[in-house]
């Protein structure tokens, strides 16, 4: 390890890395937002990035840094230009040279700014095993935030863009995913289709409606039972508190194979009452365990002195518990809103009425060879709305809740 | 001596309270059985049958009324058909009655043997139908003018059916060929390999990437929040879309990730994602922990942030590097939260079943335990087949269990 702990060596290698990777995410991110195939060179990148590296760390603080950033930023475009024979983006720049222009002014930025931040205050010569290890920390951490924004926007893009193009159009380029402008609402086309000849109205209905009992269901049932085993004392309290959690380990698969033979034999199948049935029972272990958490955290001395002002334990419930854990509360909801929203193989096992779809299950009715990729995408988009609205809306609730459950503090 | 110790007995307080105690667990207790314990009593019980999805429906006696014959005048002779069918191709109806009701103006000329006439109601003691019973009982009648005229349509008076059927499910023969069926398969051990394959590389990927994760959003910055809610899209978009999406993007046809990859020369044919064996497999692999990482980023992001920063500062006062930070203060603080998540992850994951039953439907070797309950049960008709994987499923999650209240206990204190 230590022939790598020099200033110079680690830069060229960094350096060299960041340039590839910078290359990569610009070719991936404009062939999806152009249609343009453009080819990321790593011949031209890789040189170019050690080069700006070893620059950057070549800065020296009495001149302006922002002067010298600016500096290297315009050495990288010349050298990209050089490595690559005066072709830096694989075309002549007399080809579209404004936005040639404009992307290579992206790559400087996207270049030269991390390693700026990567390499700051380092020493070109011998490193310390401390210095050594922060920039390549740094440059982890700059690598990390470029992976996870683009795996996670990547798909979300890809749902959203094809939802809004044609079948031909996509089968013609696959990269293509600019948009029409000129289109107007035509785009939107799908999903038009989608409300008016699958009635996907009446499956957004159905969703909220399932998904608003559900919740409340699970709340009426597992607030009292959280209460209980969270504070008050009975035998057999241990093992409650533990086979709740038991309970959320069955796999849904193994109870729904008996449950549709039960429904297929008094008929409840079809039918979302039989639906409701299911649903509250397969979150209210999890809401209890979650409850039961928070509650056990709550302070008892003001249920006490609740219970010693004569409050039954009920209302000490209705009037002390449940206003203190209403944070609590809420995420408990909106988790069970989303399993209840997501939720997709007991619909999918138990609804065959197209009139009776929930939102997923329609969306499953989409997966066909006759039904164009477009109108199942739009689909996706028109079940990932809601829940995401309602998801961003009241994330602090969704992260607070979910963990406080079963992280000890 | 003995005055000193705490009562032993149960005094009426306490009993009132664990008596409260009860009644407020009592609606969570009997849904949870009649929804999770009766199922799985259930599928125990439907394990050991040979019991295919057709005999859901019970064998039912049907008939089929008709005149054979010309009924034009008054006199006219023709023959009362009754076509009697048993529904069932594998099991016998015993001890079927009948009972019709005759139009006025239709006489009966002879009746059959095993039917009586009582004014206008014919009854009739049919026996017992052997499996694929079929018979036409006929019946010579005659008709009046006003039976003509009237233009009569037999069915409007449907013949009544009654039989005694055993269905299998809830009789008392039970057979190991499930099982047998089930071991005897040589891919049903491919299927254990895939799914433990699944469970245990879906798990350890959807840590490792949560955990850098959450090392990213372990500080204060601008657009933490916005990542932080970024990074849960995965986790909190339906499966089904998120599936579906990222069935489109890898399509080997239309599929973006194949455009690209050509237009780069990294490969120069389609590649077909999840079509073909061994990638199919770690597609869906990837997809899980794709799907499954910011959980457990979000539960090891809230371990870090209760980290005492105290430590950290003693430790830069000693002259720790940042990898030793890492590997020294925070590693061993994480232990306990990535254990919990780790069983918990992987008995999720074990249990999984809509993700690859959407991306391959268990295609291309991607079969796993639970998707292969739905194959047995639902694409080959076998319910008793699909019954006994899920009692394997259920067996293996036992053993599983026991380890993690074990470890549970310990972390939790519970």
């Amino acid at each position: 390890m230590s022939f790598f702990r020099f200033g110079y060596i680690l830069g060229l290698i960094i350096g060299a890395l960041w340039g590839a990777i910078i290359v990569i995410v610009i070719a991936i991110s404009f062939s999806l937002l152009t249609g343009e195939p453009i080819t990321p060179s790593l011949t031209g990148a890789m040189p170019t990035g050690a080069i700006v590296a070893l620059l950057v760390i070549l800065r020296r603080p009495n001149i302006s840094l922002f002067f010298q950033t600016i500096l290297i930023g315009l050495i990288s475009i010349i050298l990209l230009t050089l490595f690559r024979f005066a072709q830096p983006l694989g075309i002549p720049l007399w080809q579209n040279s404004l936005t040639q222009i404009l992307g290579l002014i992206f790559f400087a930025f996207a270049l030269v700014w991390p390693l700026t931040k990567f390499f700051n205050e380092l020493p070109i010569g011998k490193l310390t095993r401390h210095e050594f290890e922060e920039a390549i920390i740094r440059f982890l951490m700059g690598f990390g935030y470029l992976f996870f924004i683009l795996i996670v926007a990547i798909p979300f893009f890809i749902m959203v863009m094809t939802s809004l193009k044609s079948q031909q159009a996509l089968l013609l380029n696959p990269l293509d995913y600019s948009l029409d402008i000129s289109r107007g609402w035509a785009l939107f086309r799908s999903y038009i289709e989608l409300f008016n000849d699958y009635s996907f109205g009446n499956y957004l209905i159905n969703s909220f409606f399932v998904s608003i009992i559900t919740v409340l269901v699970t709340l009426l049932f597992s607030v009292p039972g959280a209460y209980a085993v969270a504070r008050l004392r009975f035998k057999g309290q241990a093992i409650m508190s533990r086979s709740i959690l038991l309970i959320y380990m069955v796999p849904m698969i193994v109870l729904a194979l008996p449950i549709y033979i039960a429904f297929s034999m008094v008929g409840l199948r079809n039918s979302i009452f039989g639906i409701l049935l299911i649903y509250p029972v397969t979150t209210i272990p999890v809401a209890l365990y979650m409850l039961q958490g928070y509650f056990r955290g709550l302070p008892f001395e003001v249920e006490e002195a609740g219970l010693m002002d004569g409050l039954t334990r009920l209302k000490v419930i209705w009037q002390i518990t449940l206003p203190l854990s209403l944070p609590a509360i809420a995420s408990v909801s909106l988790y069970v809103f989303m399993i209840a929203w997501n939720e997709l193989l007991l619909a999918f096992m138990l609804l065959d009425d197209p009139s009776k779809f929930t939102l997923t299950r329609g969306v499953a009715m989409l997966n066909s060879s006759e039904i164009p990729r477009q109108h199942l995408m739009a689909g996706s988009v028109i079940a990932t709305i809601p829940i995401m609205l309602i998801f961003l809306g009241l994330e602090r609730f969704m992260t607070k809740g979910l963990t406080a459950g079963s992280v000890k503090g | 001596m003995n005055s000193n110790s705490p009562p032993n007995n149960i005094g009426p307080l306490q009993k009132r309270e664990a008596k409260l105690a009860w009644r407020m667990l009592a609606p969570t207790i009997i849904s949870i059985a009649l929804v999770v314990i009766l199922p799985l009593l259930a599928i125990f019980w439907i394990s050991f049958k040979p019991i295919g999805l057709a005999d859901l429906r019970p064998p039912t006696p049907s008939a089929y009324e008709r005149i054979r014959g010309d009924l034009t005048n008054a006199g006219d002779k023709a023959i009362l058909e009754y076509r009697l069918r048993n529904s069932s191709r594998t099991h016998s109806i015993l001890d079927v009655s009948m009972s019709d009701i005759i139009p006025s103006g239709l006489t009966i000329l002879q009746l059959d043997e095993r039917c009586s006439l009582d004014g206008s109601k014919l009854s009739c003691n049919l026996g017992d139908w052997e499996a694929g019973y079929n018979e036409k009982m006929q019946m010579p009648v005659t008709a009046n003018q006003v039976f003509i005229d009237s233009k009569f349509n037999l069915n409007e008076t449907k013949a009544k059916l009654k039989g005694k059927t055993s269905s299998i499910l809830f009789n008392f023969t039970f057979t190991f060929d499930n099982f047998i069926y089930l071991f005897d398969a040589r891919e049903f051990w491919g299927v254990i390999g895939v799914t433990i394959f699944y469970a245990t590389f879906g798990t350890i990927g959807a840590l490792v990437v949560g955990l850098f994760a959450a090392m990213l959003l372990n500080r204060n910055f601008r657009g933490q929040g916005f990542l932080r809610g970024l990074f849960l899209f995965p986790y909190v978009a339906p499966v089904i879309a998120v599936a579906f999406t990222w069935v489109t993007l890898f399509d080997p046809f239309s599929g973006s990730a194949n455009s690209l990859l050509i237009q780069m020369k990294v490969i120069s044919e389609p590649f077909n994602f999840f079509g073909e064996k061994p990638q199919a497999l770690i597609m869906v692999t990837l997809f899980e922990v794709w799907r499954y990482f910011p959980m457990s980023f979000l539960f090891i992001l809230a371990r870090m942030q209760s980290i005492n920063s105290d430590i950290y500062e003693a430790a830069d006062m000693d002259g720790a590097s940042p990898f030793q930070k890492f590997y020294y203060l925070s590693l061993p603080q994480l232990m306990g939260i990535l254990s919990v998540l780790f069983l918990l992850r992987f008995i999720w994951t074990f249990n999984k079943f809509d993700d690859i039953f959407l991306l391959t439907g268990g295609n291309a070797g991607t079969r796993t335990l639970t998707v292969n309950v739905y194959e047995q049960a639902f694409a080959i008709s076998n319910i008793g087949a699909g019954a006994a994987v899920a009692v394997v499923i259920f067996i293996i999650l036992v053993i599983f269990s026991i380890f993690f209240f074990k470890l549970l206990s310990k972390e939790e204190g519970l």
